[in-house]
C-alpha cells in the first residue's frame, strides 16, 4: 500500500519558510474565494480587485509603498523580539506614544522652520515607544509580569491617554473644537520620496531598518544571544548569556522601531494628530513578522503584501460594495493558515510510493 | 519447537529520510526469558524497541505476540497486550509529580499510588519521592519513575532501554534481582544495554545489531566480553592509557565553606562543600544522581551565583570567581561539559557552527559586536576533525546527530581553548563504547597537558578508570578524597549509600 507520511526534515532549510508562506497566501485565497461566493461576488473578481486592481495604477502602488513604511518599522523590530520568544503584542500602543511625542515638539516649535526639528521629532517618538515598552520590560524583568497581557494593555492607555490629549492639552485652540491637534509645518513633515504620490521618506527609513536588520540578525552577537535565550533557555543559562538583557533588548527596540512607525504617520499622511492615527498597523506587524518567517528579507516581502491587502480592501469595498471588514478578515486567515501550516517549517510530508515499500522490505 | 515464542519478529525493516534504521530484523523471545539487545548507538535498537512498543510503524516486516500476528498500532495497543517500556529518553511530564505522571499509565488514587510507589520503591531498591515535582530531579531520578511506572502496570514482556547507566552498584545488583524473579514468573525481557559485563550477569540470550542488521544472536553466558566488542562494532577497542600523574599538582580550583539551598524543596541542599582541583589530576565524583551534583557543577560553573556571606569561596588560580558569570568564569579558563546535551550543551536547531559560538565567542571570533562567521565555522570544522565526529560538517544541526557524536563535539568545542579547568557531568552517559573511550583518551590527554579535571558521574567503573582522586557525594555533602589507586569499589558503592567511614578510615590506615 502507498500511503502520506510526515517526518521531521533532515536539516534546516530556506525554502521551508517560503513554502508555508506561499501556502498560506494560497489558502487564503481559497478561504477568500468562499467569502466572496457566499457574498454573491464571482471568486476571481473578488481576488482581483484584492490582489491585482491595486497594482495597475501609480496611486494605488503608491498608496501600498505608504502603509509598506510603517508595517515593515514596526515587524522587523518585533521579529527581534519574536526570535527571542519575547512578545511584544502592543506595538500599536508605542506607535501611539510615538506619535504623540512627536505631536508635543511640533507644536512646541510651530512655526519654525529649523531642518532640526523632524529628526528630533523623530528621536522623541522613537523615545515615546522605548518608554511605553520598557514598562512591559521593567514588569517582565523585575517581576516576571507577563509581557504578552501587559504591552497588550498598555495598548488600551495608550489609546485613552491619545484621546484624553486630543480633546484637549493637544487639541488645536482654532480647530472648531474637533478632536485634533494642529496641522504641522512643513519643517514638521517628512519631504515626499516619490511625486505624485504620497510616499514619504519614512519608506526610506523603513528600508534602511530593513538592511540594519539583516545585518544585526546574521553577524551580530547579540541577535546570537537572544535566539538562544529564545530556543534553548538551558544553554543560554550555561553559555552565561543575560535573559533580562535580552527582555530589555527585544523589548526597547520593537517599541522603538513602533514609536518610529508613529511619527511616519503623523508626519507623513496624516499631518497632525488625531483619534485615528493607525488603521491597527500595531497588530498587522504581528502578522507581518510571522509570515515574513522572522526573517529581515522576508519581512519585507511580508509588509508589501499586508500593505497590498490594506489597499485592496479599500479597492473591492468602491468596486464590489463588500464591507471593509475583508481586510482584517484577509488579514486574519493568512496568520491562521500560516499557523496551521508552520509544522512544515520543520517536518515535510512524503508519498511513499507501493513499490519502494516492496524494495525496502527483505527478498527472502 | 516446545514452546511458543511471546514476541517474535521478522523481517522488520524501518527507513528514516536519511538512514535505514532497520534492516530486515528478526527477534524472538520466550516467557521469562532475559534477552539482550546489543548494539553501538545508532545500530538501530532503539527504533526496533519503538516498533515493538508502537509508538514507530515499521515499513515491511511482522511482528507475532504469543503465536499471533498483530499490529501494534500505538503503545496503548502495546500496553494493552502486555509490553511495557522504561525508555533511554525519558518521557514524563516536567510539571507533574512522580506519582501523578505514574497515574497517567497506572489507575488508581494519588494517595493509592503513592503507598504503592514507596512500597515498590522499597522493594527494588528504586529511590523515589512521590510527591516530588519531575522538573526538579535529575535524569537518575528520571529514570527511576519510568521503572516503576512499568513495574506497577504488570506486563508480561518488559522493554529497557540502557536501565543500569545510572544506578549504584548496589542499585544494579537489587534490580538485577528484581529482573531475575520478574522472568521467573514467565515475564519476558529485553535489556537493552552496552555493558557487557551486565549483559554476561544477567542475559540467557543476546541479539547483537549493527547498522540496523542483526549480526548475530549468541548465548551471553557462553561469550566472553571481547567477543561480544566485536561482533558489536566489528573491531576492537583500546583501553583508555593513563599514566603516572602529570604536572606540579598546584592547587588550580580552591573551593571552601560552599553552601547552596536550591529553590526547589526536594533538590538536595549544598553543605559546607570543600573541593581541591589540582593541576595534571582528575578527579572524579561518585555518587546516586539527584544528590546535590547539579547544584555544585551549576555553582562552579557561574550559573547560580553565590549570594550571602556564607556562601563560600571560589578561587581559580588565586583569584576569587565571586559572582562571575558562566561566560567570564570561560574566559579565565574555567570551562564546563553539562549533563545535558541537547537544549543546554546545545541548541538543537542551530548548526554546528553556531553552536560553537555558544562558548567560544570570547576568543577572538567577535569584532565591534559582529561575528567572524568563517573564523567560527573554521573552528568548528577542526573539532569535528580532532574528534572525529561523524555528521554532515559544521552546517549539520545539532539535533541532526546521534548523542555520542553530539557528545564528543561539545566536549572537542570545550577542549579546543585549552582550559585550565574543565567540569564535566556525565561525559559518557548514554554514549556508544567507541565514542565513550575516544572522549576518555581526550580528557585524559588533557589532564596530561598540566590541565586541572572534575568529572562528575554515576558510573563508577569510569570513575576508577580515569580518576586520580575519587570523591563521593550524597544528599548535599562531599566526602573527603581518596586516591582512585588505593580505594575499594565496596567502600565507594557504601559512602554512595551514605556510609562515608569506610572510605576515611581505609584512606587513613594507607596514609
Amino acid at each position: 500500500m502507498s500511503r502520506l507520511v510526515i517526518e521531521s526534515r533532515p536539516e534546516r532549510t530556506v525554502w521551508a519558510p517560503i513554502q508555508v508562506s506561499l501556502l498560506a497566501v494560497l489558502l487564503t485565497c481559497l478561504g477568500g474565494s468562499v467569502l466572496f461566493m457566499i457574498y454573491g461576488v464571482p471568486p476571481l473578481k473578488g481576488l482581483d480587485a484584492i490582489f491585482i486592481d491595486p497594482l495597475r495604477t501609480s496611486y494605488g502602488v503608491g498608496e501600498i509603498l505608504l502603509k509598506m513604511a510603517p508595517l515593515l518599522l514596526i515587524a522587523q523590530g518585533l521579529a527581534i523580539g519574536f526570535r527571542a520568544q519575547i512578545w511584544n503584542i502592543g506595538a500599536e500602543g508605542q506607535l501611539i506614544v510615538g506619535a504623540i511625542a512627536a505631536t508635543a515638539l511640533a507644536i512646541q516649535f510651530q512655526g519654525t522652520t529649523s531642518p532640526l526639528l523632524l529628526p528630533a521629532m523623530i528621536i522623541a517618538g522613537m523615545m515615546g515607544g522605548m518608554v511605553w515598552a520598557g514598562i512591559a520590560a521593567l514588569l517582565r524583568a523585575q517581576f516576571n509580569a507577563n509581557e504578552i497581557l501587559v504591552t497588550f494593555m498598555l495598548t488600551s492607555v495608550a489609546l485613552q491617554l491619545l484621546y484624553y490629549l486630543v480633546a484637549g492639552p493637544m487639541r488645536d485652540p482654532s480647530g472648531f473644537n474637533f478632536p485634533q491637534s494642529i496641522r504641522f509645518d512643513a519643517a514638521a513633515k517628512f519631504p515626499i520620496l516619490i511625486e505624485g504620490t504620497r510616499v514619504n521618506a519614512s519608506l526610506f527609513i523603513g528600508l534602511v531598518a530593513s538592511l540594519i536588520a539583516v545585518i544585526f540578525v546574521q553577524r551580530s552577537l547579540v541577535s546570537y544571544k537572544m535566539s538562544v535565550g529564545g530556543i534553548a533557555p538551558a544553554a543560554a543559562t550555561y553559555a552565561g548569556y543575560s535573559s533580562k538583557k535580552a527582555i530589555w533588548l527585544a523589548l526597547l527596540i520593537s517599541g522603538g522601531a513602533a514609536g518610529m512607525a508613529g511619527v511616519g504617520e503623523v508626519s507623513g499622511p496624516l499631518g497632525m494628530l488625531q483619534r485615528n492615527i493607525s488603521p491597527g498597523y500595531g497588530y498587522a506587524g504581528i502578522i507581518v513578522a510571522v509570515l515574513g518567517g522572522l526573517h529581515p528579507i522576508g519581512i519585507i516581502f511580508a509588509s508589501a503584501l499586508m500593505a497590498l491587502v490594506y489597499v485592496g480592501g479599500d479597492f473591492a469595498l468602491l468596486s464590489l460594495g463588500v464591507p471593509n471588514a475583508v481586510t482584517g478578515i484577509f488579514q486574519g486567515m493568512l496568520l491562521t493558515f500560516y499557523l496551521a501550516c508552520s509544522f512544515l517549517l520543520t517536518s515535510r510530508i512524503r508519498w511513499i510510493k507501493p513499490d519502494a515499500l516492496k524494495q525496502e522490505a527483505p527478498a527472502d | 519447537m516446545v514452546e511458543t515464542p511471546l514476541l517474535r519478529l521478522r523481517g522488520v525493516t524501518k527507513a528514516y529520510p536519511a538512514v535505514l534504521a532497520n534492516d530486515a530484523v528478526d527477534l524472538d523471545v520466550m516467557p521469562g526469558e532475559i534477552h539482550a539487545v546489543l548494539g553501538e548507538n545508532g545500530a538501530g535498537k532503539s527504533t526496533l524497541m519503538k516498533i515493538i512498543y508502537g509508538s514507530v510503524r515499521p515499513d515491511a516486516g511482522t511482528v507475532e505476540w504469543r503465536g499471533e500476528q498483530v499490529d501494534i498500532q500505538s503503545p496503548l495497543k502495546a500496553r494493552d497486550l502486555g509490553i511495557g517500556m522504561v525508555f533511554q529518553h525519558f518521557s514524563l511530564f516536567e510539571t507533574l509529580t512522580a506519582a501523578e505522571n505514574i497515574s497517567l499509565a497506572v489507575p488508581g488514587t494519588i494517595a493509592d499510588l503513592s503507598t504503592r510507589i514507596r512500597a515498590a520503591s522499597a522493594q527494588f531498591g528504586l529511590d523515589v519521592e512521590p510527591d516530588s515535582r519531575v522538573q526538579a530531579m535529575t535524569v537518575g531520578e528520571r529514570q527511576r519513575i519510568e521503572i516503576l511506572r512499568c513495574i506497577l502496570q504488570e506486563p508480561k514482556l518488559i522493554i529497557m532501554d540502557e536501565p543500569t547507566s545510572v544506578l549504584p552498584p548496589q542499585g544494579i545488583a537489587k534490580l538485577f534481582e528484581t529482573l531475575r524473579r520478574l522472568a521467573s514468573e514467565g515475564i519476558g525481557i529485553i535489556f537493552i544495554s552496552h555493558k557487557l559485563d551486565e549483559i554476561k550477569a544477567l542475559c540467557d540470550t543476546a541479539t547483537v545489531m549493527r547498522g540496523g542488521r542483526v549480526v548475530g544472536v549468541v548465548d551471553a553466558k557462553v561469550e566472553d566480553a571481547r567477543s561480544l566488542t566485536r561482533l558489536m562494532i566489528g573491531r576492537e577497542i583500546a583501553a583508555p592509557s593513563h599514566s603516572a600523574e602529570r604536572g606540579d599538582g598546584h592547587a588550580v580550583l580552591e573551593v571552601a565553606g560552599l553552601n547552596h539551598t536550591p529553590l526547589d524543596p526536594f533538590a538536595p541542599a549544598l553543605k559546607d562543600i570543600s573541593l581541591t582541583l589540582r593541576s595534571g589530576q582528575i578527579t572524579g565524583i561518585a555518587g546516586v544522581s539527584g544528590n546535590g551534583q547539579d547544584a555544585l557543577t551549576r555553582a562552579l560553573a557561574g550559573e547560580i551565583v553565590q549570594g550571602s556571606q556564607d556562601a563560600g569561596t571560589i578561587v581559580l588560580e588565586g583569584a576569587e570567581l565571586g559572582a562571575d558569570t558562566p561566560d567570564q568564569r570561560r574566559t579565565k579558563g574555567l570551562h564546563f561539559v553539562p549533563e545535558e546535551r541537547l537544549g543546554r550543551g546545545a541548541v538543537p536547531i542551530h548548526t554546528l557552527s553556531e553552536n560553537t559560538g555558544l562558548t567560544t565567542h570570547h576568543a577572538g571570533l567577535v569584532n565591534w559586536g559582529m561575528v567572524k562567521l568563517g573564523k567560527r565555522r573554521a573552528l568548528a570544522q577542526g573539532t569535528i576533525e580532532a574528534m572525529d565526529v561523524r555528521c554532515g560538517g559544521p552546517d549539520a544541526t545539532a539535533q541532526s546527530l546521534s548523542g555520542g557524536n553530539l557528545q564528543k563535539f561539545i566536549v572537542g568545542r570545550e577542549l579546543a581553548l585549552r582550559p585550565k579547568v574543565l567540569i564535566a557531568s556525565q561525559p559518557t552517559w548514554g554514549v556508544d563504547v567507541g565514542a565513550a573511550a575516544a572522549i576518555r583518551q581526550k580528557l585524559i590527554d588533557l589532564r596530561d597537558e598540566g590541565a586541572a579535571i572534575l568529572i562528575v558521574s554515576e558510573e563508577i567503573e569510569e570513575i576508577f578508570e580515569i580518576c586520580d582522586t575519587i570523591q563521593v557525594m550524597f544528599r548535599g555533602q562531599l566526602s573527603p578524597p581518596v586516591q582512585a589507586q588505593t580505594a575499594s569499589i565496596d567502600d565507594v558503592g557504601l559512602a554512595m549509600a551514605g556510609d562515608f567511614d569506610a572510605l576515611v578510615l581505609r584512606e587513613a590506615a594507607h596514609v
